[in-house]
Formats: C-alpha cells, structure tokens, sequence
C-alpha cells in the first residue's frame, strides 16, 4: 500500500513536471523573435501566401487558443506536424531518441569506468604522487566544457591520428539491417560485430568528449567520499579482521562511500544529455539534439514542442530511477 | 608458559615531528590475562592497542621496539603476513558501536567474514559458530540479528554483536578499547560483564584500554597507568587500590568517583603532581635522546 502510495504520488509529480516544461517551452519560443512561415517561403513571397501558410498552421490563432489546440492533441498522442519537414512531429522524435540515447549511455558508462578507476587508485595511493597526478587530471577534465574536449579529440584522433571517425553515425557504405533504431544494441543482439564495431568507431569521441568532465566529477566525489570512509571506524575494524587494504577498499568503503556520487551522477547525467545537442552537431551524429538545433534554426515550433517534450520525461525518468536505485542501495531507506 | 604478547621498548612519533607519542613503553600479557591501560585522554593508550592490531593512523610512525604476538614479531614481518596472523589470532572490542558496525551490510557476514575470508571456514560452519556467539552474548532470536541491518539494532545490541564478532575466531589476545564508554549507564555493566565472563571462559589474553578505574577493578589483573605516551606506574590490581606509589596515579584514584561512597566529593588532579609527571617524562626523553 505504502509502495504504491509513493508510487501515484511520483507520478502526479512527474506529470506537473512535464506540464510545467510544455507551457513554458510553447510561449518561450513564441516570444523569441523570428517566423517559421519566413524561413518556408522564398523571399519576395505575397501578402497573400504568407497569409494562406500562416492560417494552415494555425498560427493566425491568438497564443492561447494556439497552445489549447496543441495541449488537446498531445493528450491524444498528436504532437503536431513539422513545419521545416512536414512530417508528424512524434515519429520523428522517436526515430533520433535511440540514437542519442546510445550515445549518452555509452557516454555514461565511460565516464563511471573512468572516474571509478580513478577514484579507487587514487585512494589506494591516497597521499602520494599518483594522487596528485589524479587531481590534476581531474582539474583538467573539469575545466575544459565538453564541446571543447570534442574539438580537442577531433584533432587528436581524427585528424593527427585518424583511428576514428569523426562524422555521422555509421558508415555510409554499410547495408544497414535494422529493424529498431538502437544500432549497437541490435547489431550487438544479432552478433554483426562488423556493424557494432563501426558504430563505436563513429560513437567513441562524442561518447568521451561528453564523458570526460562527467568522470573528473565522478572521480572527485568519489575519491573524497572513499577517503572519508576509510577513517571510519568499521572500515578500521575491518583491517584488524585481515583484510588486505583492496578488499577494504573494495567491499567494506566502497558501498557507502558510492552512495553520494550516486545521486550525483543522476544530476550530471541530465546535464550531459544537455551536452549531447552541441556534441551531435559537432560530429554530425543523427541524434535528438541535432534535429533540436535544425528545428530551432527553422523555427520549427510544433518540432522544438516536441523535443523539449522527450527531454523532459527523459530527466523525469532519469530521477525515478536515480531515486529507485539509492533506495535499493542503501538498506537504511528500504523500510523508509 | 611464555607471554602470549610482548611490547618492548615502544616508541612512536608524530611523522614529521621528533617528539614522540610513545614512549619507550614495555609490557607483556600471558593467555587468560588482562591488562588495564590507563590514564587521561591523549595519554597514548588507545594508541598502544591500536599499534598492536597494526592499525596506528598513517600520521604516526614506530621508530623503535617490538611487538611480539605469539612469539612473531610484527615489526619485520612483511606486512600481508602480518594481517593474517593478527586476523588470525588477535581481535578488537571498539569503542564506539553505532560507529563499528558497516551500515549497508547485514550482521551475519559482518560476524562471520573473518572466518570464512581469512580463516578458510565454510559458510555453514561459520553461521553455525555466528549463532552459537549470538546466544553466548545473550542476544534474543539470534536469526532475526543476524539477517538485521546493524540501524535496526539498538547500542547495546550492536556492541554485543561487536563482542561476538571479537571472539568468533577464537582470538587469543583481544585489545578491548574503552568498550563500554559510548554506552548508557545501565548498559555498560551488562556489557563488562559479558566482556569479562567471555575472556575468562576462552581464557584470552586482554588488553582493556579505558579512563575509568571503576572499571580497571572489576576486570583486569595488572594495570598500567599512562601519562603522556610513558608508563608511570605497573601494578597488579590489588597492589594499586592498596595503595598507588606514584604521586600521579594517586590523584587519578582520588579523582575517580567511588561507588561505595557516591557523597565523597571528589578531587581533581593537582596541577603541581601534573608539572611533576610531566617533568619526569621531560627526563626520560632526555636520557633516551641521549643513548641514542
């Protein structure tokens, strides 16, 4: 009873989130200036077919009206229809959601290898050189934003050592047997290695560029927690048991020292999708985010609506399951 | 029969700093023994223990001595061999149990780990040995503790798992510090109790670091009383509530509250027996920089 009670009242929460992000989306990109009927129209086009274009999207209507015929449709599944690319919004949301959710995946289990690794060896050898040397990378992988470090790779392994590639998603030449959008899984699942390894090549420097700064966090909080924890008095108890210092490292630190950098990764990880709009763009991979800066230079307004729809219940989501994992992980909340 | 434990000649510092924290400090306890370290806070007996179990902080740094446990010494030995055989035959009473216990793991592994990690025991054998300590240490419906989070356990509970945890492999030497001091009143003598009724059926020997001479009298044999890093007095029990030799030990006993006479008002240590002691130890440091 008590489950489902938290259960109805995460989702009620969950739905005043997604409203609240739909009306301040929907007014916001009507305030800014510019037209979606200008950028459709080749200059020098009538009064009277900018009227005719403006009708036929509705947009004549005052904003009110506009958004309450939007709302209406989106409770019944109907996001609207793209205004740049004259397709229903909805399908084409959910054809490039896969590709940037790979990405921000791949992403995320980069930078928690990365920074866990880090954090570990830097505890082990906590004050020493090689902890030094841990929190200067750290400085570093904090101090440079994530587009930066995407400009940083492309130089380094696209173009000085060209072992990866540096644009799209996947070779063009590859015949492509998919029936889903999520391309590494599925040609993980029907064993063509060939494809999947092509999809890492294409996927591992936007996945790092985003993952870098995220690990550098990671590490830190980790390694501080970690270090905190090695003073406490059960971790003590533990060495007179035996136990080398990596198994008290390892089993009896980690556990309670991770829970933080937990929720933490949770936060950064809404922020890396975030970061994935201008990563895509910079390597011209077909994710969400670059259909988002499309649409926002096409004044694609039904479009953006959409993508800022999906971004949202995506964060929501990432929340829940934040949420659920540190319940399950730390015994104190279970009965909570 | 020889002593199970030896501390000779003992002396720690502070890295980075020559005064030192331990000084020169020597004792030996045979199995079945306890031995009361004593004095205020800071005097070093914590850290005696602590040096025992090779759990000194890494700020502090043996410069000399040994520590023979079971006739090995600690000092050469490579420092993997070193954890096994304290694991292997010595085991820590903490003083704080709200602290000591791992809060995301259940109570049975947290009793029956050394057994089954170091010592090799099946999983079994080692709940059976967990339940069989769990009723020693009288603890009510030993199943339902053992599958508990150590939260679901009040303080008093927790410690006696903690003793449990001590004695599960049989240790011949435990280093109990201030183990009752973090308890309720009402608890603490429950606690020495079962403390002292478990050292003497094992016949272990015991280190029992504590500031209260109460106590002292109710467990140990021998007690050493510590000023400063350095013994200023060695004494069997009966000896020293007899009559302490030392100025300094005599005014901790005077300022020690005496449950026969709870209306006594009691006395605080003289500052001019402080300057004394403190001049002693002053002394020993210079003799001992000297031979060097």
């Amino acid at each position: 009873m008590k489950l489902l009670r938290a259960i109805l009242v995460r989702l009620a929460t969950m739905s005043v989130t997604l409203i609240g992000a739909a009306v301040v989306v929907f007014f916001v990109i009507r305030v800014v200036p510019g037209n979606p009927i200008a950028m459709m129209l080749p200059p020098g086009a009538s009064e009277d077919d900018i009227a005719r274009l403006t009708a036929h999207y509705g947009l004549d209507k005052t904003l009110f009206e506009q958004f309450g015929i939007w709302l209406s449709g989106v409770f019944r599944g109907d996001f609207g229809t793209s205004i740049s690319l004259r397709q229903p919004v909805m399908p084409l949301v959910l054809g490039r959601l896969p590709a940037t959710l790979e990405l921000a995946i791949f992403a995320l289990v980069i930078a928690v290898v990365i920074g866990g690794v880090l954090a570990l060896t830097g505890v082990r050898h906590r004050e020493t050189r090689t902890e030094t040397a841990i929190d200067v990378a750290n400085g570093i992988g904090l101090s440079i934003p994530d587009f930066l470090w995407a400009l940083i790779l492309i130089v380094l392994f696209g173009v000085l050592m060209p072992v990866f590639h540096i644009s799209g998603r996947i070779s063009p030449s590859l015949d492509l047997p998919f029936v889903t959008q999520f391309y590494v899984f599925e040609s993980f699942a029907r064993l063509r290695f060939d494809l999947w390894w092509d999809l890492l090549k294409h996927m591992f420097m936007p996945a790092l560029a985003l993952a870098i700064p995220l690990a550098a966090i990671i590490s830190q909080l980790l390694k501080q927690s970690l270090k905190e924890t090695m003073h406490l008095d059960y971790v003590t108890l533990s060495r007179t048991k035996g136990y080398s210092e990596n198994h008290v490292i390892l089993s009896e630190a980690l556990p309670n020292a991770m829970l933080p950098t937990l929720t933490l990764i949770g936060v950064q990880f809404t922020f890396l999708i975030g970061g994935t709009v201008i990563i895509e763009r910079l390597f011209s991979y077909e994710g969400l985010g670059n259909m988002a800066i499309d649409a926002v230079i096409n004044r694609d307004l039904p479009l953006i609506q959409g993508i800022v729809i999906v971004f949202a219940l995506l964060f929501t989501i990432i929340n829940l399951v934040v949420d659920m994992t540190y319940a399950l992980l730390n015994p104190r909340l279970r009965h909570a | 029969m020889s002593a199970f434990l030896t501390v000779g000649n003992l002396s720690a510092v502070l890295r980075g700093n020559r005064q030192r924290v331990l000084r020169s400090v020597s004792f030996s306890i045979d199995t079945g023994e306890v031995l009361g370290l004593v004095g205020e806070s800071g005097a070093g007996k914590s850290m005696i223990g602590k040096a025992i179990l090779g759990i000194l902080p890494s700020a502090i740094e043996i410069i000399e001595g040994e520590i023979v446990l079971d006739g090995q010494d600690l000092q050469t030995m490579l420092p993997a061999d070193r954890r096994r055989l304290i694991g292997a035959t010595a085991a820590l009473i903490p003083q704080d149990p709200l602290t000591a216990l791992n809060p995301s793991r259940r109570i049975e592994p947290q009793i029956t780990n050394r057994l089954v990690d170091i010592l090799g025991w099946s999983k079994a054998d080692a709940r059976v040995r967990a339940l069989e300590l769990l009723n020693e240490v009288h603890i009510d419906n030993p199943e339902r503790v053992m599958a508990s989070y150590p939260h679901e356990l009040s303080g008093g509970m927790r410690q006696r798992v903690l003793i449990a945890s001590a004695f599960a492999a049989n240790p011949k030497l435990v280093v109990a510090d201030e183990p009752t001091t973090a308890l309720d009143v009402t608890v603490q003598k429950q606690i020495l109790r079962l403390i002292r009724d478990l050292q003497q059926r094992h016949a272990t020997a015991m280190v029992f670091v504590t500031h209260d001479l109460g106590v002292v009298s109710k467990v140990c044999q021998r007690l050493s009383v510590l000023y400063g890093g350095k013994f200023v007095e060695n004494a069997s029990v009966p000896d020293f509530f007899a009559g302490p030799t030392h100025a300094y030990s005599r005014a901790l006993l005077a300022a020690t509250p005496k449950y026969t006479d709870p209306d006594a008002s009691l006395v605080p240590v003289d500052e001019a027996v402080i300057e004394a002691v403190a001049a002693e130890v002053a002394a020993a440091d210079e003799e001992w920089r000297h031979a060097r």
